[in-house]
């Protein structure tokens, strides 16, 4: 029993998700393959937060901001500037990740909550431009009709050919966000994550190692922001239109949700929770409409039951379960 | 080495640290001594740069680094421990000193390699030098006080520093445990030819090992010599000794 369950752990459960993940055009309906791309999208977005919060211990209330900048940039390139999609989607990202780098120097100059309060000032200062340039942004209507990127060459290749337009873009989508995912998890294993967690352990004590820890956490301020800003480049396409909701605070507050639903102690955590969180509001919208009522519910028990979150509950169940066994 | 020339510094109207000079010489111990609140913490925090000087200058190797930033400081060949421990509780005692190793060897920068065996033989040999590698998987807050302490020694050993200042390194330790600790630093401090700058409340501890004792009293230096110098001065003895004695 014991190696039943080592080897259970020892399974690369990411690569699997992901191949379970690639057939669902084929084995669900087009609505599975819908949420799907939503979890995927979001899952991508609530990690990149977790890369401040779960690793560096920075808490910001407005990384909506560089999920918006970047929906606005792709969509805004694509539909006004023709810019074809892979230029598009790297420059959301570059667009995110300067922003983030130009609020982030302001913001790492204080700590806790006042770090917090000037992410949330700064993430509002980005809504309000998108919600009156409308020269731009299509202020309050935002922008719609967003062109899906050209996947007519996705018809050669095998299998894909008979997908519907929404299927072939949600596997664009999975690959993407895997591709994504695999450097961000390069990043925290690196000695340069090591020193982000060192400085959420005891950032005085990190100082006296000889980090500089500003510039630290404004690196990290950055790849947050800019991980953000390709997971906003891709929501934008997927809703067909981008809107200035997408940089709001509650958009600020849902992935900060999703994070410590999921669990800030894993990688994978904040992607569970993202899944978590969009399955629950699906099924639970389609039966009552007071929605944040549960979701109120939802968060008192778990904060209260299982800090840790979903993946550390599981984690930690899994452990004890092991050491019994053993 | 370390040329502290009459720094001053005040809170308010309080004054903690008045007019004070003190000289290190290259791989010399010296003890900071002093009854509670005499400014012992205000003064190591003047010379680590966690606070600037009214007035006054701290030079180390001749140039002047007064209030400068730690990571800096930390860079010029300067390592220091905390009165209240402080390691990196949530990481392992393997990874608190390979992320000091990290910093110091310039890796800060790569986003890329995996880290978990970097600098794995180095950080070792720094437990097996502490005594804590039979530790090494453990999480850093699991550890005892006194282990903590020693760990704390390993972080500020891993950066090769020449000067090491230390904030009272046996605080809430049992008499045991500050022997045991006591002896470490000086194996230490021989074996890497290490200049130390201690404060210390435990006399046997300061007497044992110090080669220079500076005495502060309501922020004032009020003696500074060999131990035997401090012992017999009878100013000290009246303030400081006379207390305990």
């Amino acid at each position: 029993m014991k190696s039943f369950l080592d080897r259970l752990g020892r399974l690369p459960w990411p690569l699997l998700i992901f191949l379970a993940a690639l057939c669902v055009p084929w084995l669900g309906s087009r609505f599975a393959t819908f949420l799907a791309t939503d979890i995927a999208i979001l899952a991508l977005f609530a990690v990149s937060l977790n890369l401040l919060l779960g690793y560096t211990g920075l808490v910001s209330f407005g990384h909506a901001a560089y999920f918006g900048i970047g929906a606005y940039t792709c969509a805004i390139l694509m539909k006004t500037y023709g810019v074809p999609f892979p230029l598009a989607f790297l420059a959301s990202g570059g667009a995110a990740a300067a922003f983030a780098a130009l609020f982030g120097f302001f913001c790492v100059r204080s700590t806790q909550i006042y770090f917090a309060m000037l992410t949330l000032a700064f993430a509002q200062i980005v809504w309000a431009i998108c919600f009156k340039w409308n020269s731009v942004t299509g202020g309050e209507q935002g922008l719609s009709n967003v062109p899906y990127p050209d996947l007519s060459w996705t018809a050669k290749l095998p299998l894909l050919g008979d997908l519907k337009i929404g299927e072939q873009f949600y596997l664009l989508v999975l690959v993407l966000v895997a591709l994504c995912f695999f450097v961000l998890r390069r990043i925290v294993h690196s000695p340069f994550g090591r020193i982000l967690t060192a400085i959420r352990e005891n950032p005085e004590r990190a100082e006296f190692v000889g980090v500089n820890v500003r510039r630290y956490q404004l690196a990290a301020f950055s790849v947050a922001g800019l991980f953000a800003g390709l997971a906003g480049a891709l929501f934008g396409l997927f809703n067909r239109g981008v809107f200035p909701d997408f940089t709001y605070w509650s958009k600020s507050a849902e992935v900060l949700i999703m994070v410590i639903l999921g669990g800030v102690g894993h990688f994978w955590g904040p992607a569970v929770g993202a899944a978590a969180l969009t399955l629950l509001n699906h099924q639970i919208t389609s039966v009552t409409e007071y929605w944040p009522l549960v979701l109120g519910i939802v968060l008192i028990a778990l904060l209260f039951g299982f800090p840790a979150g979903i993946v550390g509950s599981l984690h930690a169940g899994w452990v004890r379960l092991r050491d019994r066994r053993a | 080495m370390l040329e502290i020339s009459n720094i001053s510094k005040s809170f308010g109207g309080f004054a903690a640290v008045t007019g004070v000079s003190l000289t290190v010489e290259r791989r010399q111990t010296v003890a900071i001594i002093g009854p509670n609140g005499a400014g012992k913490s205000t003064f190591f925090n003047l010379i680590t740069g966690h606070l600037r000087p009214d007035t006054g200058q701290v030079r180390l190797s001749g140039r002047d680094i007064t209030g400068m930033a730690p990571h800096r400081l930390c860079s010029m060949g300067m390592g220091r421990s905390f009165q209240r421990t402080n390691i990196f509780p949530q990481l392992t005692v393997f990874e608190n000193v390979q992320a000091a190793l990290l910093v110091h060897g310039g890796r800060g920068k790569d986003f890329w390699t995996p880290a978990a065996n970097l600098y794995r033989a180095e950080a070792e040999a720094l437990l097996a030098d502490v005594g804590l590698l039979d530790k090494a998987a453990a999480e850093g807050r699991s550890l005892s006080h006194g282990n903590q302490k020693q760990l704390e020694l390993a972080i500020a050993l891993s950066g090769k520093p020449e000067i090491l200042l230390l904030d009272e390194p046996t605080a809430g330790m049992s008499s045991n445990e500050t022997h045991a600790s006591i002896a470490l630093l000086q194996r230490i401090a021989t074996e890497r030819s290490l200049t130390l700058l201690f404060t210390e409340h435990d006399m046997q501890a300061v007497f044992s090992i110090a080669q220079k004792i500076a005495v502060l009293h309501q922020g004032c230096l009020i003696a500074q010599g060999t131990p035997d110098e401090v012992r017999a001065d009878p100013e000290v003895r009246r303030v400081y000794l006379g207390e305990r004695h």
